[in-house]
């Protein structure tokens, strides 16, 4: 048949071959979202043939041959009520079971493991805890849940995988959650789905889930060596947040360790609870964010930090269970020779100075 | 007049078209330009309206030649983003918004109320040099290079991270969104204050009634979208910061702010097509529509619930778990009057005695597709399935087939319904039929696949996908040619028909509305005296007595 036109030959071949028409299940939530799809679906075919049926056996029973001389019908309120009330059943039918699917992917499961992505045109970044690095991939293991935390460094972006029938959009200066157990050993596409310029469709990758062993060996053989908190540790001493944030007590910052899930009053009154959001807005707007009882005198890091050294400190403070750590570094830093010596000495004394000036 | 047909044409060997009348009356592009009848804006409408549907659907055209294959192979990225933009703005704003409100309803409202013209016809004037000024815009921004935004303006990729002509584009919209204001307004104002003489609300046609509620939520609604693109403007000039995370401003903000008009727009796109339906269901069946109130008051059902629903387009946007719940719920109660006015058109049509002239056909084709749009809208209005199938295929399908296979179908049924009023001639009935089915056909190839590749997770906005979208990606483009042709036909047919068609008299289809009892095409003033309404709305018993009489004087 291939002397016809290779073109057609070689579209059918594709279509006999290459021809999906459902999207994998590989998650625990896809059979459920898809349980729900095809109820829809039924119910909309059902309504679907009903409409088409009164069509085409009205068209057919009154058309003007068989029938020359219509009757006037003023309506019907027993009609009327009827198909209000059906409807508007199914509907909220569909609405409850699809506020508990809604509530199931966007609750994360509190034993999750926690994978950071930023987004950014047009790749997808993704960070874990253990310091493996991404780009456009995401190795995740089967079995387990799994918690995204998105945000994107520039525009709007969509974070989706439709074999997991998950997605959540990542936005510019917020954090998004997502999460999903991936039931199927497999590589499944990963798309950004939200419009973001140029090479928009370019912004896609894989999603690779292992069996636990595989993403164990994985884990061990990508890693750059320092954990993401190592990383955010890092960064914390570079930026001197332990100047202030140390325990010490004539610190000008509170203490930081404990602090994730803690619930703290703001100057402003406002009671909160710690999260990684409060956390990455009192590094970059930390006038807004001032705990109670501390002078707003940190300076924003806006412009400063990168999303992922945000991300590292975030995930550094979420592990401090003590100051020790932070004193540790600070008191390395003390102990350097000579020159830079003066410097923190200098350093430990202003605090003091400041404290007399501020009443 | 024969077995399977309503038209009754005067006999063509001494019929002509009246001397007098609308079209006639002063010659001169001046004259034209200058009017203040509404029959001849709505005619510069009808032209410019359709000159830019024709730009659009050639862009939908590179769209889907894009699509053919995986890779981009075509145009460039960039241009393909571009084209889809550029599709999405001139199909919305300078086509589906006043497609129907500014060409037939301004053509008929008044003559359905008895008016001799709307309230305020400079006012009338204005929207279309209005429309006209904002469509040039956006003809230049086209010429210049174009804009990547999509149509959705999306920030902060529209303000701080395309480089193409947004400011003009925004200018453009919003420009064209006073000529909608000042339409809803012009409507608003004429069907309180210039209704004759015994046109009670509820002897009102359903046309009416329905583009009474489209103006409410064009003259409520647009604002908004006005100054959500000053905002843009603003931030993209001087950088106010509203939008802007870095400056404490909020992006989610600009989405509230734009589905707040946004959302409400596709019911003014679609509610005028719904009257144009009730009153073509009603003629070809011979039948005054089942449960006039029902659907009367479903309209405005509509128009209110259609303000509260916007942040549905939000689900996965990070908006409160909780407001998702309640958007979803509104959204489901906004669902029901569109199956209320389904069922009640279906049931118009029982102990009916129904022909199928190609209005009709246009009509069935709207009340299937319709169904088909409004079902999926069910599915992305419920949040759980929302999450898979949103920002995917499945949504661009969903609202082709609400915006194309309703609103396009009810504008070229209603077309096809008062050309013979419009022009004074009939269009050639049997190659229009077979433009109504080739449409109908060629609309499913299109977009029934992109549902199930949104299903699959294709994202829309794709210039390439992979490889195993493809053959349904090509049964869409082949759809899309036969679509093509299904609308040019049209085209053709109704401008030989200018000259040639038959001479349609008062009223060809025994209908019953106000326009159908004066002279095809119309005085300027419309009516020689002022009529009184004397009968409820589709009352055909009345209208067989008025012919009877008529016959009885001149025999």
């Amino acid at each position: 048949m291939d002397h016809i036109s290779p073109v057609l030959w070689q579209f059918l071949q594709k279509w006999l071959t290459h021809f999906a028409l459902f999207p994998p299940e590989a998650s625990t939530v896809a059979p459920e979202s898809d349980a729900l799809f095809f109820f829809m679906v039924l119910v909309s075919l059902i309504g679907l043939t009903i409409v088409v049926l009164l069509i085409v056996g009205f068209s057919i029973l009154y058309s003007k041959k068989r029938h020359p001389q219509a009757v006037q019908i003023e309506g019907s309120t027993l009609l009327e009520a009827t198909w209000t009330i059906i409807p508007l059943g199914l509907f909220l039918v569909m609405f409850v079971w699809g506020a508990l699917l809604y509530f199931r992917i966007y609750t994360p499961s509190a034993n999750a493991m926690n994978i950071y992505v930023v987004g950014k045109q047009w790749m997808w970044k993704a960070e874990h805890p253990g310091g493996q690095h991404e780009i456009n991939a995401l190795h995740v293991p089967m079995g387990r849940p799994v918690q995204i935390t998105l945000i994107s460094q520039d525009v709007f972006h969509s974070f989706s995988i439709p074999a997991f029938r998950v997605k959540r959009e990542a936005i510019p200066g917020r954090y998004t959650t997502v999460w999903f157990e991936a039931t199927a050993v497999g590589t499944y596409h990963l798309f950004c789905t939200q419009y973001c310029g140029t090479d928009h469709s370019e912004m896609i990758g894989d999603v690779i889930v292992m069996t636990p062993d595989d993403y164990k060996k994985w884990l061990e053989s990508s890693t750059s060596g320092n954990s993401l908190a190592q990383d955010g540790e890092r960064l914390f001493a570079s930026l001197s947040c332990n100047a202030c944030h140390n325990a010490r007590p004539d610190a000008r910052g509170p203490s930081l360790a404990n602090v994730y899930n803690a619930r703290l009053t703001l100057s402003s009154g406002q009671p909160i609870t710690v999260d990684d959001a409060y956390l990455r807005d009192a590094i970059l707007d930390p006038s807004q964010h001032t705990t109670q009882g501390y002078a707003p005198i940190m300076p924003t890091y806006r412009g400063q930090i990168s999303e992922e050294g945000v991300i590292a400190l975030v995930e550094y403070i979420k592990n401090l269970d003590s100051d020790y750590r932070v004193q540790q570094t600070l008191n390395t830093t003390d102990l350097l020779p000579d020159s830079e010596g003066g410097k923190p000495a200098a350093g430990a004394k202003a605090p003091a100075a400041e404290k007399e000036v501020k009443p | 007049m024969s077995a399977g047909t309503i038209v009754s044409l005067p006999d063509q060997s001494t019929a002509r078209i009246p001397k007098m009348n609308f079209i006639t009356r002063e010659n001169g592009l001046l004259s034209w330009l200058l009017t203040g009848d509404h029959k001849r804006i709505a005619t510069l409408y009808l032209i410019s309206i359709t000159f830019f549907f024709f730009i659009g659907g050639a862009l939908a055209g590179l769209i889907r030649l894009e699509l053919l294959t995986p890779q981009t192979s075509l145009m460039a990225a960039d241009t393909y983003n571009k084209v889809f933009t550029m599709h999405g703005i001139i199909m919305i704003f300078f086509f589906l918004v006043p497609s129907v409100p500014a060409t037939l309803g301004n053509f008929l409202m008044p003559m359905m109320i008895g008016a001799k013209d709307l309230a305020l016809p400079k006012v009338n004037l204005l929207s279309w040099y209005l429309y006209i000024i904002g469509g040039c815009m956006g003809i230049y921004v086209m010429a210049t290079g174009g804009v990547d935004t999509g149509w959705t303006f999306t920030t902060p990729l529209s303000t701080h991270y395309v480089n193409t002509h947004v400011i003009s584009t925004a200018l453009a919209a919003f420009v064209a969104g006073f000529s909608s204001v000042f339409t809803g307004l012009n409507f608003i104002v004429t069907i309180h204050k210039m209704r004759c003489p015994g046109m009670t609300w509820f002897r009102l046609p359903l046309f009416v009634w329905s583009n009474y509620a489209a103006s409410i939520l064009m003259v409520l609604g647009t604002p908004v979208l006005a100054i959500t693109l000053v905002l843009i403007i603003l931030e993209r000039t001087v950088g106010i910061g509203v939008f802007d995370p870095a400056k404490g401003g909020d992006p989610i903000l600009f989405q509230h702010l734009f589905w707040f008009y946004s959302h409400p727009a596709v019911y003014i796109m679609i509610l005028p097509g719904m009257g144009v339906i009730s009153e073509v269901v009603s003629t070809f069946s011979r039948k005054r529509v089942f449960g006039y109130t029902a659907v009367a008051f479903s309209s405005v059902a509509i128009a209110v619930f259609g303000f509260f629903v916007w942040a549905h387009h939000m689900f996965i946007m990070g908006i409160s778990n909780y407001a998702a719940l309640i958007f979803s719920l509104l959204t489901m109660l906004v669902a029901v009057p569109s199956a209320i006015k389904i069922f009640n058109w279906a049931f118009t049509l029982y102990k009916g005695s129904i022909t199928f002239e190609t209005p009709m056909l246009y009509a069935f084709g709207f009340m299937g597709l319709f169904t088909i749009g409004g079902l999926t809208g069910v599915f992305l209005g419920t949040t759980g399935t929302d999450i898979h199938l949103t920002e995917t295929y499945f949504i661009v399908a969903h609202f082709h087939f609400v915006m194309v296979g309703g609103m396009l179908m009810a504008f070229l049924s209603g077309m096809h319904f008062w050309w013979p009023k419009w022009t004074g001639r009939m269009y050639p009935e049997k190659i229009s039929q077979f433009a109504a089915v080739v449409t109908f056909i060629g609309f499913n190839f299109t977009f029934f696949p992109q549902f199930i590749l949104g299903m699959l997770g294709m994202p829309r906005r794709y210039a390439a996908y992979p490889p195993e979208f493809q053959a349904l990606n090509v049964f869409s483009t082949a759809g899309a040619s036969i679509l093509g042709v299904g609308y040019l036909l049209p085209i053709i047919y109704l401008t030989w028909s200018l000259k040639y068609g038959a001479v349609a008299g008062n009223n060809p289809w025994q209908a019953t509305g106000l326009e159908w009892q004066t002279q095809s095409p119309p005085l300027t003033e419309n009516f020689t005296e002022i009529p009184i309404m004397d009968h409820e709305a589709y009352d055909y018993e009345w209208l067989e007595k008025q012919q009877e009489k008529e016959v009885a004087s001149v025999g």
